[in-house]
Protein backbone atom coordinates (compact mmCIF):
# COMPACT_ATOMS: atom_id res chain seq x y z
CA UNK A 1 0.00 0.00 0.00
CA UNK A 2 2.95 2.32 -0.37
CA UNK A 3 2.19 3.32 -3.94
CA UNK A 4 0.87 6.71 -4.90
CA UNK A 5 -2.91 6.62 -4.86
CA UNK A 6 -3.16 8.25 -8.27
CA UNK A 7 -5.62 10.76 -9.58
CA UNK A 8 -9.34 10.33 -9.16
CA UNK A 9 -11.90 11.41 -11.71
CA UNK A 10 -12.49 14.51 -9.61
CA UNK A 11 -8.79 15.42 -9.77
CA UNK A 12 -8.67 15.02 -13.55
CA UNK A 13 -11.82 17.11 -13.97
CA UNK A 14 -10.37 19.88 -11.78
CA UNK A 15 -7.16 20.01 -13.81
CA UNK A 16 -8.98 19.91 -17.14
CA UNK A 17 -11.44 22.63 -16.14
CA UNK A 18 -8.62 24.78 -14.76
CA UNK A 19 -6.53 24.50 -17.91
CA UNK A 20 -9.58 25.16 -20.11
CA UNK A 21 -10.36 28.27 -18.08
CA UNK A 22 -6.76 29.46 -18.45
CA UNK A 23 -6.32 28.74 -22.15
CA UNK A 24 -9.75 29.12 -23.76
CA UNK A 25 -9.86 32.95 -23.67
CA UNK A 26 -6.37 33.15 -25.19
CA UNK A 27 -7.31 30.59 -27.84
CA UNK A 28 -10.44 32.55 -28.74
CA UNK A 29 -8.44 35.75 -29.01
CA UNK A 30 -5.95 34.10 -31.36
CA UNK A 31 -8.64 32.48 -33.52
CA UNK A 32 -10.55 35.74 -33.93
CA UNK A 33 -7.43 37.53 -35.09
CA UNK A 34 -7.81 35.45 -38.28
CA UNK A 35 -11.47 36.38 -38.69
CA UNK A 36 -12.25 38.11 -41.96
CA UNK A 37 -15.27 39.95 -40.54
CA UNK A 38 -14.92 43.30 -38.77
CA UNK A 39 -17.44 42.32 -36.13
CA UNK A 40 -16.17 40.06 -33.39
CA UNK A 41 -19.53 38.32 -33.11
CA UNK A 42 -19.65 37.16 -36.74
CA UNK A 43 -17.26 34.60 -38.19
CA UNK A 44 -16.44 35.65 -41.76
CA UNK A 45 -13.92 32.97 -42.67
CA UNK A 46 -10.16 32.75 -42.27
CA UNK A 47 -8.06 35.68 -43.38
CA UNK A 48 -4.80 37.52 -42.72
CA UNK A 49 -6.49 40.85 -43.35
CA UNK A 50 -5.86 42.28 -39.87
CA UNK A 51 -2.20 41.35 -39.97
CA UNK A 52 -1.86 43.24 -43.25
CA UNK A 53 -3.52 46.28 -41.67
CA UNK A 54 -1.24 45.93 -38.70
CA UNK A 55 1.86 46.15 -40.86
CA UNK A 56 0.53 49.35 -42.39
CA UNK A 57 -0.08 50.87 -38.97
CA UNK A 58 3.15 52.79 -38.55
CA UNK A 59 2.25 54.13 -35.08
CA UNK A 60 1.80 50.56 -33.82
CA UNK A 61 5.08 49.41 -35.34
CA UNK A 62 6.84 52.43 -33.87
CA UNK A 63 5.40 51.59 -30.42
CA UNK A 64 6.46 47.95 -30.76
CA UNK A 65 10.00 49.00 -31.66
CA UNK A 66 10.14 51.39 -28.68
CA UNK A 67 8.93 48.64 -26.34
CA UNK A 68 11.44 46.12 -27.66
CA UNK A 69 14.34 48.53 -27.18
CA UNK A 70 13.24 49.48 -23.66
CA UNK A 71 12.81 45.79 -22.81
CA UNK A 72 16.27 44.96 -24.17
CA UNK A 73 18.08 47.71 -22.28
CA UNK A 74 16.23 47.25 -19.03
CA UNK A 75 16.45 43.44 -19.06
CA UNK A 76 20.19 43.57 -19.66
CA UNK A 77 20.82 46.14 -16.94
CA UNK A 78 18.45 44.35 -14.56
CA UNK A 79 20.20 41.02 -15.14
CA UNK A 80 23.59 42.47 -14.22
CA UNK A 81 22.29 44.34 -11.16
CA UNK A 82 19.99 41.52 -10.06
CA UNK A 83 22.75 38.92 -10.29
CA UNK A 84 25.07 41.15 -8.24
CA UNK A 85 22.32 41.63 -5.66
CA UNK A 86 21.65 37.88 -5.46
CA UNK A 87 25.35 37.18 -4.97
CA UNK A 88 25.56 39.91 -2.32
CA UNK A 89 22.66 38.41 -0.39
CA UNK A 90 23.73 34.77 -0.59
CA UNK A 91 27.53 34.84 -0.65
CA UNK A 92 28.74 37.82 1.36
CA UNK A 93 27.21 36.98 4.72
CA UNK A 94 26.48 39.85 7.08
CA UNK A 95 27.02 43.45 6.14
CA UNK A 96 25.69 46.72 7.43
CA UNK A 97 22.28 47.59 5.99
CA UNK A 98 21.58 44.03 4.88
CA UNK A 99 18.02 44.17 6.21
CA UNK A 100 17.17 47.37 4.32
CA UNK A 101 18.80 45.89 1.24
CA UNK A 102 16.75 42.70 1.29
CA UNK A 103 13.58 44.66 2.04
CA UNK A 104 14.23 46.89 -0.97
CA UNK A 105 14.90 43.84 -3.13
CA UNK A 106 11.64 42.36 -2.05
CA UNK A 107 9.27 45.34 -2.14
CA UNK A 108 8.84 45.66 -5.94
CA UNK A 109 7.78 42.01 -6.19
CA UNK A 110 4.52 42.75 -4.40
CA UNK A 111 4.02 46.51 -4.36
CA UNK A 112 1.15 47.81 -6.49
CA UNK A 113 2.49 49.21 -9.75
CA UNK A 114 0.69 52.52 -9.31
CA UNK A 115 2.89 53.24 -6.28
CA UNK A 116 6.12 52.35 -8.08
CA UNK A 117 5.10 54.34 -11.14
CA UNK A 118 4.07 57.42 -9.19
CA UNK A 119 7.16 57.46 -6.98
CA UNK A 120 9.56 57.08 -9.91
CA UNK A 121 7.81 59.81 -11.84
CA UNK A 122 8.14 62.16 -8.87
CA UNK A 123 11.86 61.35 -8.71
CA UNK A 124 12.32 62.17 -12.38
CA UNK A 125 10.42 65.44 -11.95
CA UNK A 126 12.44 66.33 -8.84
CA UNK A 127 15.78 65.91 -10.59
CA UNK A 128 14.46 67.37 -13.83
CA UNK A 129 15.07 64.20 -15.85
CA UNK A 130 13.00 64.09 -19.04
CA UNK A 131 10.18 61.57 -19.07
CA UNK A 132 10.36 59.21 -22.00
CA UNK A 133 12.46 56.36 -23.30
CA UNK A 134 15.29 56.41 -20.74
CA UNK A 135 13.07 57.19 -17.77
CA UNK A 136 10.95 54.14 -18.64
CA UNK A 137 14.04 51.98 -19.16
CA UNK A 138 15.38 53.00 -15.73
CA UNK A 139 11.99 52.34 -14.11
CA UNK A 140 11.75 48.89 -15.70
CA UNK A 141 15.31 48.08 -14.68
CA UNK A 142 14.45 48.85 -11.06
CA UNK A 143 11.29 46.73 -11.13
CA UNK A 144 12.72 43.73 -12.97
CA UNK A 145 16.10 43.53 -11.24
CA UNK A 146 14.25 42.30 -8.16
CA UNK A 147 12.67 39.45 -10.14
CA UNK A 148 16.06 38.50 -11.60
CA UNK A 149 17.57 38.57 -8.11
CA UNK A 150 14.81 36.31 -6.76
CA UNK A 151 15.44 33.70 -9.48
CA UNK A 152 19.24 33.79 -9.23
CA UNK A 153 19.09 33.79 -5.44
CA UNK A 154 16.95 30.64 -5.44
CA UNK A 155 19.55 28.96 -7.65
CA UNK A 156 22.47 30.11 -5.48
CA UNK A 157 20.79 28.78 -2.32
CA UNK A 158 20.24 25.36 -3.92
CA UNK A 159 23.77 25.27 -5.16
CA UNK A 160 26.40 22.93 -3.76
CA UNK A 161 28.92 25.28 -2.18
CA UNK A 162 31.58 22.64 -1.72
CA UNK A 163 32.67 23.05 -5.36
CA UNK A 164 33.38 26.72 -4.74
CA UNK A 165 35.21 25.88 -1.55
CA UNK A 166 37.24 23.24 -3.35
CA UNK A 167 38.32 25.82 -5.90
CA UNK A 168 39.34 28.20 -3.14
CA UNK A 169 41.22 25.45 -1.30
CA UNK A 170 43.13 24.85 -4.51
CA UNK A 171 44.24 28.47 -4.47
CA UNK A 172 41.58 30.38 -6.37
CA UNK A 173 40.67 33.80 -5.03
CA UNK A 174 36.95 34.11 -4.14
CA UNK A 175 36.42 36.24 -7.23
CA UNK A 176 38.12 33.71 -9.50
CA UNK A 177 36.29 30.84 -7.88
CA UNK A 178 33.05 32.66 -8.56
CA UNK A 179 33.88 33.46 -12.18
CA UNK A 180 35.32 30.06 -13.02
CA UNK A 181 33.03 27.76 -11.03
CA UNK A 182 29.83 29.43 -9.85
CA UNK A 183 28.98 31.67 -12.77
CA UNK A 184 28.88 28.93 -15.43
CA UNK A 185 26.57 26.90 -13.19
CA UNK A 186 24.08 29.69 -12.59
CA UNK A 187 23.94 30.79 -16.22
CA UNK A 188 20.55 29.10 -16.82
CA UNK A 189 19.04 30.99 -13.88
CA UNK A 190 20.57 34.23 -15.15
CA UNK A 191 19.21 33.54 -18.64
CA UNK A 192 15.69 32.87 -17.39
CA UNK A 193 15.97 35.98 -15.24
CA UNK A 194 16.81 38.01 -18.34
CA UNK A 195 13.85 36.58 -20.19
CA UNK A 196 11.45 37.23 -17.33
CA UNK A 197 12.76 40.80 -17.11
CA UNK A 198 12.34 41.21 -20.86
CA UNK A 199 8.72 40.03 -20.90
CA UNK A 200 7.80 41.99 -17.76
CA UNK A 201 9.13 45.15 -19.37
CA UNK A 202 7.35 44.37 -22.62
CA UNK A 203 4.06 43.83 -20.75
CA UNK A 204 4.13 46.77 -18.42
CA UNK A 205 1.44 49.36 -18.89
CA UNK A 206 0.98 51.06 -15.50
CA UNK A 207 4.56 52.10 -14.70
CA UNK A 208 5.28 53.13 -18.28
CA UNK A 209 2.20 55.37 -18.28
CA UNK A 210 3.79 57.38 -15.50
CA UNK A 211 7.34 57.49 -16.78
CA UNK A 212 6.98 57.79 -20.53
CA UNK A 213 6.54 60.98 -22.47
CA UNK A 214 5.73 62.18 -25.96
CA UNK A 215 7.58 60.27 -28.65
CA UNK A 216 8.11 57.19 -26.50
CA UNK A 217 4.70 55.48 -26.59
CA UNK A 218 5.15 51.84 -25.67
CA UNK A 219 3.19 48.96 -27.15
CA UNK A 220 0.97 48.31 -24.09
CA UNK A 221 0.08 52.01 -23.89
CA UNK A 222 -0.86 51.97 -27.57
CA UNK A 223 -2.88 48.76 -27.18
CA UNK A 224 -4.59 50.12 -24.09
CA UNK A 225 -5.79 53.26 -25.83
CA UNK A 226 -7.14 51.06 -28.63
CA UNK A 227 -8.88 48.71 -26.22
CA UNK A 228 -10.58 51.61 -24.47
CA UNK A 229 -12.14 52.57 -27.78
CA UNK A 230 -13.58 49.10 -28.23
CA UNK A 231 -12.74 45.69 -29.59
CA UNK A 232 -10.95 45.72 -32.95
CA UNK A 233 -9.70 42.65 -34.83
CA UNK A 234 -6.43 44.49 -35.41
CA UNK A 235 -5.88 44.47 -31.63
CA UNK A 236 -6.39 40.70 -31.70
CA UNK A 237 -3.71 40.46 -34.35
CA UNK A 238 -1.07 42.42 -32.40
CA UNK A 239 -1.95 40.47 -29.24
CA UNK A 240 -1.55 37.20 -31.13
CA UNK A 241 1.87 38.27 -32.35
CA UNK A 242 2.92 39.15 -28.80
CA UNK A 243 1.64 35.82 -27.46
CA UNK A 244 3.43 33.93 -30.24
CA UNK A 245 6.75 35.66 -29.62
CA UNK A 246 6.59 35.13 -25.87
CA UNK A 247 5.63 31.47 -26.36
CA UNK A 248 8.60 31.09 -28.71
CA UNK A 249 10.97 32.61 -26.15
CA UNK A 250 9.63 30.45 -23.33
CA UNK A 251 9.91 27.23 -25.35
CA UNK A 252 13.43 28.12 -26.46
CA UNK A 253 14.33 28.94 -22.88
CA UNK A 254 13.05 25.67 -21.52
CA UNK A 255 14.99 23.75 -24.20
CA UNK A 256 18.19 25.65 -23.40
CA UNK A 257 17.78 25.26 -19.65
CA UNK A 258 17.07 21.54 -20.01
CA UNK A 259 20.36 21.12 -21.81
CA UNK A 260 22.10 23.21 -19.16
CA UNK A 261 20.55 21.27 -16.32
CA UNK A 262 21.93 18.09 -17.83
CA UNK A 263 25.45 19.47 -18.21
CA UNK A 264 25.00 21.02 -14.80
CA UNK A 265 24.31 17.62 -13.27
CA UNK A 266 27.36 16.23 -15.01
CA UNK A 267 29.47 19.02 -13.53
CA UNK A 268 28.09 18.48 -10.08
CA UNK A 269 28.81 14.78 -10.38
CA UNK A 270 32.30 15.63 -11.56
CA UNK A 271 32.74 17.96 -8.61
CA UNK A 272 31.56 15.27 -6.23
CA UNK A 273 33.89 12.66 -7.72
CA UNK A 274 36.90 14.94 -7.22
CA UNK B 1 43.62 53.10 4.80
CA UNK B 2 43.82 49.50 5.91
CA UNK B 3 45.48 50.46 9.17
CA UNK B 4 42.51 52.50 10.34
CA UNK B 5 39.69 50.16 9.30
CA UNK B 6 38.38 47.35 11.45
CA UNK B 7 39.59 43.81 10.77
CA UNK B 8 36.20 42.76 9.42
CA UNK B 9 36.10 45.35 6.68
CA UNK B 10 39.80 44.91 6.02
CA UNK B 11 39.29 41.24 5.25
CA UNK B 12 36.62 42.12 2.72
CA UNK B 13 38.08 42.52 -0.77
CA UNK B 14 37.11 45.50 -2.92
CA UNK B 15 35.26 43.21 -5.31
CA UNK B 16 32.69 42.10 -2.75
CA UNK B 17 32.17 45.69 -1.61
CA UNK B 18 31.43 46.60 -5.19
CA UNK B 19 29.00 43.69 -5.50
CA UNK B 20 27.03 45.04 -2.57
CA UNK B 21 27.33 48.72 -3.37
CA UNK B 22 26.23 48.82 -6.99
CA UNK B 23 22.75 47.26 -6.58
CA UNK B 24 22.38 48.85 -3.14
CA UNK B 25 22.94 52.37 -4.41
CA UNK B 26 20.71 51.70 -7.40
CA UNK B 27 17.83 50.63 -5.18
CA UNK B 28 18.38 53.55 -2.80
CA UNK B 29 18.27 55.97 -5.71
CA UNK B 30 15.33 54.45 -7.59
CA UNK B 31 13.25 53.02 -4.75
CA UNK B 32 14.02 54.57 -1.38
CA UNK B 33 14.48 58.18 -2.50
CA UNK B 34 11.31 58.11 -4.64
CA UNK B 35 9.34 56.86 -1.63
CA UNK B 36 10.68 59.68 0.50
CA UNK B 37 9.62 62.11 -2.23
CA UNK B 38 6.11 60.60 -2.24
CA UNK B 39 5.97 60.92 1.55
CA UNK B 40 7.09 64.54 1.37
CA UNK B 41 4.72 65.39 -1.45
CA UNK B 42 1.77 63.92 0.44
CA UNK B 43 2.32 66.73 2.95
CA UNK B 44 2.47 69.43 0.26
CA UNK B 45 -0.21 71.47 -1.45
CA UNK B 46 -1.32 71.61 -5.04
CA UNK B 47 -0.08 74.71 -6.84
CA UNK B 48 -0.45 76.23 -10.28
CA UNK B 49 3.20 75.93 -11.11
CA UNK B 50 5.80 73.67 -12.64
CA UNK B 51 6.12 71.28 -10.80
CA UNK B 52 2.46 71.54 -9.71
CA UNK B 53 2.96 71.50 -5.94
CA UNK B 54 4.28 73.65 -3.11
CA UNK B 55 6.49 74.03 -1.16
CA UNK B 56 9.45 73.22 -3.38
CA UNK B 57 12.63 72.69 -1.40
CA UNK B 58 15.16 75.41 -2.18
CA UNK B 59 18.64 74.53 -0.96
CA UNK B 60 19.95 78.03 -1.83
CA UNK B 61 17.87 79.66 0.93
CA UNK B 62 19.88 77.91 3.64
CA UNK B 63 18.58 77.25 7.13
CA UNK B 64 15.72 79.73 6.86
CA UNK B 65 14.70 77.95 3.68
CA UNK B 66 14.51 74.62 5.50
CA UNK B 67 12.43 76.21 8.25
CA UNK B 68 9.88 77.76 5.94
CA UNK B 69 9.83 74.52 3.93
CA UNK B 70 8.99 72.41 6.96
CA UNK B 71 6.52 75.02 8.19
CA UNK B 72 4.62 74.81 4.92
CA UNK B 73 4.06 71.06 5.18
CA UNK B 74 0.68 69.97 6.47
CA UNK B 75 -1.60 67.00 6.93
CA UNK B 76 -4.39 68.65 4.90
CA UNK B 77 -4.33 66.02 2.16
CA UNK B 78 -4.89 63.23 4.65
CA UNK B 79 -7.74 65.19 6.21
CA UNK B 80 -9.28 65.50 2.76
CA UNK B 81 -8.88 61.77 2.14
CA UNK B 82 -10.51 60.75 5.39
CA UNK B 83 -13.44 63.15 5.12
CA UNK B 84 -14.40 62.67 1.47
CA UNK B 85 -16.81 59.80 0.81
CA UNK B 86 -15.33 59.15 -2.65
CA UNK B 87 -11.90 58.27 -1.30
CA UNK B 88 -13.26 56.25 1.60
CA UNK B 89 -15.58 54.23 -0.60
CA UNK B 90 -12.87 53.45 -3.18
CA UNK B 91 -10.56 52.40 -0.37
CA UNK B 92 -13.08 50.01 1.13
CA UNK B 93 -14.17 48.81 -2.30
CA UNK B 94 -10.56 47.83 -2.98
CA UNK B 95 -10.32 45.86 0.25
CA UNK B 96 -13.71 44.25 -0.43
CA UNK B 97 -12.85 43.23 -3.99
CA UNK B 98 -9.41 41.98 -2.93
CA UNK B 99 -10.83 39.91 -0.05
CA UNK B 100 -13.66 38.35 -2.04
CA UNK B 101 -11.46 37.57 -4.99
CA UNK B 102 -8.83 36.01 -2.73
CA UNK B 103 -11.51 33.65 -1.39
CA UNK B 104 -12.72 32.92 -4.93
CA UNK B 105 -9.12 32.25 -5.96
CA UNK B 106 -8.63 29.78 -3.12
CA UNK B 107 -11.85 27.99 -4.10
CA UNK B 108 -10.75 27.84 -7.75
CA UNK B 109 -7.09 27.04 -7.17
CA UNK B 110 -7.32 24.39 -4.48
CA UNK B 111 -8.94 21.66 -6.60
CA UNK B 112 -6.46 22.33 -9.41
CA UNK B 113 -3.41 22.28 -7.12
CA UNK B 114 -4.73 19.21 -5.34
CA UNK B 115 -5.37 17.48 -8.67
CA UNK B 116 -1.88 18.24 -9.95
CA UNK B 117 -0.33 16.91 -6.75
CA UNK B 118 -2.23 13.62 -7.19
CA UNK B 119 -1.28 12.74 -10.77
CA UNK B 120 1.74 10.66 -11.68
CA UNK B 121 4.99 12.33 -10.58
CA UNK B 122 6.43 12.37 -14.08
CA UNK B 123 3.48 14.45 -15.32
CA UNK B 124 3.54 17.04 -12.56
CA UNK B 125 6.30 19.39 -13.84
CA UNK B 126 4.59 19.69 -17.22
CA UNK B 127 1.27 20.55 -15.58
CA UNK B 128 2.91 23.15 -13.36
CA UNK B 129 4.44 24.77 -16.45
CA UNK B 130 1.04 24.66 -18.16
CA UNK B 131 -0.54 26.50 -15.22
CA UNK B 132 2.28 29.06 -15.10
CA UNK B 133 2.55 29.72 -18.83
CA UNK B 134 -0.34 32.22 -19.14
CA UNK B 135 1.51 34.41 -16.62
CA UNK B 136 4.08 35.07 -19.34
CA UNK B 137 1.47 36.56 -21.65
CA UNK B 138 0.81 40.23 -21.05
CA UNK B 139 -1.73 41.08 -18.41
CA UNK B 140 -3.38 43.54 -20.75
CA UNK B 141 -3.86 40.89 -23.43
CA UNK B 142 -5.50 38.49 -21.01
CA UNK B 143 -7.95 41.15 -19.87
CA UNK B 144 -8.63 42.13 -23.46
CA UNK B 145 -9.46 38.50 -24.22
CA UNK B 146 -12.22 38.65 -21.62
CA UNK B 147 -13.67 41.82 -23.12
CA UNK B 148 -14.27 39.99 -26.38
CA UNK B 149 -15.98 37.21 -24.47
CA UNK B 150 -18.09 39.26 -22.07
CA UNK B 151 -19.18 42.22 -24.17
CA UNK B 152 -22.75 42.67 -25.34
CA UNK B 153 -22.16 41.20 -28.80
CA UNK B 154 -19.59 38.87 -27.29
CA UNK B 155 -19.15 35.15 -27.47
CA UNK B 156 -20.71 34.28 -24.12
CA UNK B 157 -23.91 36.13 -24.99
CA UNK B 158 -23.96 34.40 -28.40
CA UNK B 159 -23.62 31.06 -26.68
CA UNK B 160 -26.36 31.80 -24.14
CA UNK B 161 -28.67 33.01 -26.91
CA UNK B 162 -27.96 29.98 -29.08
CA UNK B 163 -28.67 27.64 -26.18
CA UNK B 164 -31.87 29.62 -25.50
CA UNK B 165 -30.85 30.18 -21.89
CA UNK B 166 -31.62 33.89 -22.35
CA UNK B 167 -33.69 35.62 -25.04
CA UNK B 168 -31.73 38.85 -25.16
CA UNK B 169 -28.08 39.70 -24.55
CA UNK B 170 -27.18 40.08 -20.88
CA UNK B 171 -24.92 43.02 -20.05
CA UNK B 172 -21.92 41.35 -18.44
CA UNK B 173 -19.12 43.81 -19.01
CA UNK B 174 -18.78 46.79 -16.67
CA UNK B 175 -19.91 44.89 -13.61
CA UNK B 176 -18.62 43.37 -10.38
CA UNK B 177 -18.83 39.93 -11.94
CA UNK B 178 -16.59 40.92 -14.84
CA UNK B 179 -14.00 42.37 -12.45
CA UNK B 180 -14.01 39.18 -10.35
CA UNK B 181 -13.66 37.01 -13.45
CA UNK B 182 -10.75 39.13 -14.65
CA UNK B 183 -8.98 38.99 -11.29
CA UNK B 184 -9.45 35.25 -10.77
CA UNK B 185 -8.26 34.64 -14.31
CA UNK B 186 -5.15 36.79 -13.97
CA UNK B 187 -4.05 35.68 -10.51
CA UNK B 188 -4.93 31.97 -10.66
CA UNK B 189 -1.33 30.80 -11.30
CA UNK B 190 -0.12 32.69 -8.21
CA UNK B 191 -2.60 30.83 -6.05
CA UNK B 192 -2.19 27.37 -7.59
CA UNK B 193 1.59 27.35 -7.30
CA UNK B 194 2.09 27.88 -3.54
CA UNK B 195 -0.74 25.46 -2.70
CA UNK B 196 0.73 22.86 -5.04
CA UNK B 197 4.16 23.42 -3.46
CA UNK B 198 2.93 22.32 -0.02
CA UNK B 199 0.59 19.57 -1.26
CA UNK B 200 3.29 17.95 -3.38
CA UNK B 201 5.49 17.62 -0.30
CA UNK B 202 2.73 15.95 1.69
CA UNK B 203 3.49 12.47 2.96
CA UNK B 204 0.98 10.01 1.45
CA UNK B 205 1.39 7.60 4.33
CA UNK B 206 -0.61 10.06 6.48
CA UNK B 207 -3.59 9.55 4.18
CA UNK B 208 -3.10 5.79 4.25
CA UNK B 209 -2.90 5.82 8.02
CA UNK B 210 -6.15 7.78 8.20
CA UNK B 211 -7.79 5.34 5.77
CA UNK B 212 -6.50 2.34 7.70
CA UNK B 213 -8.00 3.77 10.86
CA UNK B 214 -11.37 3.98 9.14
CA UNK B 215 -11.52 7.70 8.51
CA UNK B 216 -13.87 8.58 5.62
CA UNK B 217 -12.23 10.38 2.69
CA UNK B 218 -13.92 13.75 3.17
CA UNK B 219 -12.94 13.69 6.83
CA UNK B 220 -9.34 12.81 5.97
CA UNK B 221 -9.31 15.73 3.61
CA UNK B 222 -10.61 18.09 6.26
CA UNK B 223 -8.48 16.77 9.14
CA UNK B 224 -5.22 15.95 7.33
CA UNK B 225 -4.84 17.49 3.87
CA UNK B 226 -6.35 20.88 4.53
CA UNK B 227 -4.36 21.73 7.70
CA UNK B 228 -1.15 20.64 5.98
CA UNK B 229 -1.94 22.92 3.04
CA UNK B 230 -2.48 25.98 5.23
CA UNK B 231 0.97 27.57 4.79
CA UNK B 232 0.54 27.34 1.03
CA UNK B 233 -2.93 28.86 1.26
CA UNK B 234 -1.62 31.74 3.35
CA UNK B 235 1.29 32.39 0.99
CA UNK B 236 -1.01 32.30 -2.04
CA UNK B 237 -3.57 34.53 -0.35
CA UNK B 238 -0.97 37.20 0.45
CA UNK B 239 0.67 36.87 -2.96
CA UNK B 240 -2.72 37.65 -4.56
CA UNK B 241 -4.32 39.99 -2.03
CA UNK B 242 -1.52 42.57 -1.92
CA UNK B 243 -1.31 43.39 -5.64
CA UNK B 244 -5.09 43.08 -6.13
CA UNK B 245 -5.73 45.89 -3.62
CA UNK B 246 -3.71 48.23 -5.85
CA UNK B 247 -5.04 46.81 -9.13
CA UNK B 248 -5.68 49.30 -11.90
CA UNK B 249 -6.06 47.66 -15.32
CA UNK B 250 -8.73 45.09 -14.42
CA UNK B 251 -11.32 47.40 -12.78
CA UNK B 252 -10.60 50.07 -15.37
CA UNK B 253 -11.28 47.82 -18.37
CA UNK B 254 -13.85 45.40 -16.97
CA UNK B 255 -15.58 47.42 -14.26
CA UNK B 256 -17.57 50.64 -14.01
CA UNK B 257 -17.99 53.49 -11.54
CA UNK B 258 -19.34 51.08 -8.92
CA UNK B 259 -16.11 49.11 -8.93
CA UNK B 260 -13.81 52.12 -8.58
CA UNK B 261 -10.73 50.92 -6.71
CA UNK B 262 -8.07 52.96 -4.95
CA UNK B 263 -5.55 52.45 -7.76
CA UNK B 264 -7.99 54.09 -10.17
CA UNK B 265 -8.66 56.95 -7.76
CA UNK B 266 -4.93 57.59 -7.51
CA UNK B 267 -4.68 57.46 -11.29
CA UNK B 268 -7.53 59.98 -11.75
CA UNK B 269 -6.10 62.35 -9.16
CA UNK B 270 -2.76 62.22 -10.87
CA UNK B 271 -3.59 62.25 -14.58
CA UNK B 272 -7.01 63.91 -14.75
CA UNK B 273 -7.04 66.31 -11.80
CA UNK B 274 -3.27 66.81 -11.78
CA UNK B 275 -3.41 66.87 -7.99
CA UNK B 276 -0.02 65.28 -7.28
CA UNK B 277 -0.11 65.85 -3.50
CA UNK B 278 -3.45 64.05 -3.07
CA UNK B 279 -2.25 61.23 -5.37
CA UNK B 280 0.84 60.90 -3.17
CA UNK B 281 -1.26 60.85 0.01
CA UNK B 282 -3.36 58.08 -1.57
CA UNK B 283 -0.19 56.15 -2.34
CA UNK B 284 0.90 56.51 1.29
CA UNK B 285 -2.49 55.28 2.57
CA UNK B 286 -2.38 52.33 0.16
CA UNK B 287 1.14 51.51 1.27
CA UNK B 288 0.12 51.78 4.92
CA UNK B 289 -2.77 49.38 4.40
CA UNK B 290 -0.49 46.85 2.70
CA UNK B 291 2.42 47.17 5.10
CA UNK B 292 1.28 44.47 7.51
CA UNK B 293 0.46 41.85 4.84
CA UNK B 294 3.77 42.66 3.11
CA UNK B 295 5.70 42.20 6.35
CA UNK B 296 4.01 38.88 7.11
CA UNK B 297 4.88 37.80 3.64
CA UNK B 298 8.52 38.79 3.83
CA UNK B 299 8.68 36.84 7.05
CA UNK B 300 7.28 33.78 5.31
CA UNK B 301 9.62 34.24 2.40
CA UNK B 302 12.53 34.07 4.78
CA UNK B 303 11.30 30.64 5.84
CA UNK B 304 10.70 30.48 2.23
CA UNK B 305 9.50 28.28 -0.41
CA UNK B 306 7.59 30.22 -2.95
CA UNK B 307 10.56 31.98 -4.50
CA UNK B 308 12.04 28.61 -5.30
CA UNK B 309 9.87 28.44 -8.38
Amino acid sequence: MTTHKGASRFNITAIATGLAFLYLPIAILVIYSFNDSRSVAVWGGWSLRWYRELFNDSAMIEAAWTSLRIAFFSATAATILGTLAAVALTRIGRFRGRFVFSAMMYAPLVLPEVIIGLSLLLLFVAVDFDRGFWATALAHTTLTLCFVAAIVQARLIDFDRSIEEAAMDLGCSPLRAFLAVTLPLIVPAIASGWMLAFTLSLDDFVIASFTTGPGATTLPIRIYSQVRLGVKPETNAICTLMIASVALIVVAASLVSKRYVMSDERNTALGASI
Amino acid sequence: MSTSSSPRTASRPWSSRLIILVPYLWLCLFLLVPFLIVAKLSLSQIAVAQPPYAPVFDPAAGLAGIQSFIGALSLDNYRTLFSDALYISSFFKSLEIASISTLLLIAAAFPIAYGVSRVRHSLQPALVVAVMLPFWTAFLIRIYAWITILQREGLLNDLLLALRIVDQPVPMLASDTAVYIGIVYSYLPFMVLPIYAVLSKMDDSLLEAAADLGCPRWKTFWLVTFPLARPGLLAGALLCFIPIVGEFIIPDLLGDSRTQMIGQTLWTEFFANRDWPVASALAMVLLGALLIPIMIMQRMQNDAFWVRR
